[in-house]
């Protein structure tokens, strides 16, 4: 796979899916054996009960405030994207991830494939995601009408993850 | 020299970005935890909880690897992207 063919990016503007469609066939020259293209979006969902049970929060949610490691993320996301691409033969391959205050609603993070078969499309999406959320530093900070607290994670995610490995 | 950063909760419960210690040869991550800990006894922190995650060289690692001079080293709670 043409290293041209691994994009990540770490950014705080948004993005748009259908440019970035455009980008991810572009990338590998119109590549006549890509036979399907999976993408994933996440986004800020309203969602007040964000907090670990017991922790107090005031006001409704109006956005996320995420930080990230500069140096770091950028290497983790890349690792991702060349691991997926190895296990399911990827022609291409596209993540980006947001930083900063993100308002409800707005996108957060892309992950984006293009492979031969389907099968493969669905699953390096989903193995990039869940190793994203365990791996990559990033930290959500979840902002309230009234005030502010930093997420916890979540063991479901890390059981997810752990599920690649059996 | 090392280079300690922290982020996210951590970052703010030492009221820190990032700053540089002296370098011990032999001392663990663990170790240096606890050092970093007794620089800040002003600003309680998890730097010492069994969450708190470690990187060297902007890779994760175990808290017993012992750091060479030099390094950057990162504390900071369990990732929550995506």
């Amino acid at each position: 796979m043409p290293s041209k063919a691994i994009f990540v990016s770490v950014q705080a503007h948004n993005f748009c899916l259908n440019e970035q469609q455009q980008a991810l066939f572009e990338s590998c020259n119109a590549n006549a054996e890509v036979g399907a293209a999976a993408s994933f979006v996440g986004l800020v969902r309203a969602e007040n009960n964000i907090m670990e049970t017991g922790q107090s929060h005031s006001g409704e949610l109006r956005a996320l405030y995420i930080e990230h490691y500069p140096a770091m993320t950028e290497l983790v996301l890349r690792r991702l994207c060349e691991e997926a691409s190895e296990k399911w033969q990827l022609i291409t391959c596209r993540v980006i991830h947001r930083v900063g205050t993100i308002p409800i609603g707005e996108q957060i993070v892309l992950v984006m494939v293009g492979a031969k078969h389907r099968a493969a499309a669905f699953a390096a999406c989903e193995f990039i995601m869940d190793h994203l959320k365990t791996s990559a530093p990033f930290w959500k900070k979840a902002i309230f009408e009234h005030d502010e607290h930093w997420v916890a994670a979540k063991q479901t995610d890390q059981v997810k993850v752990e599920q690649w490995s059996e | 020299m090392l280079s300690v950063k922290y982020f996210a909760s951590l970052r703010e419960q030492l009221g820190c970005n990032s700053e540089r210690v002296e370098f011990v040869a032999g001392e663990t991550l663990a170790q240096l935890a606890g050092r970093l800990a007794s620089l800040h006894t002003g600003s309680p922190s998890d730097l010492q909880h069994p969450t708190t995650r470690c990187a060297v060289n902007q890779q994760v690692v175990e808290l017993t690897v012992v750091p060479f001079d030099g390094d950057e080293i990162a504390f900071f709670p369990p990732v929550t992207g995506g």
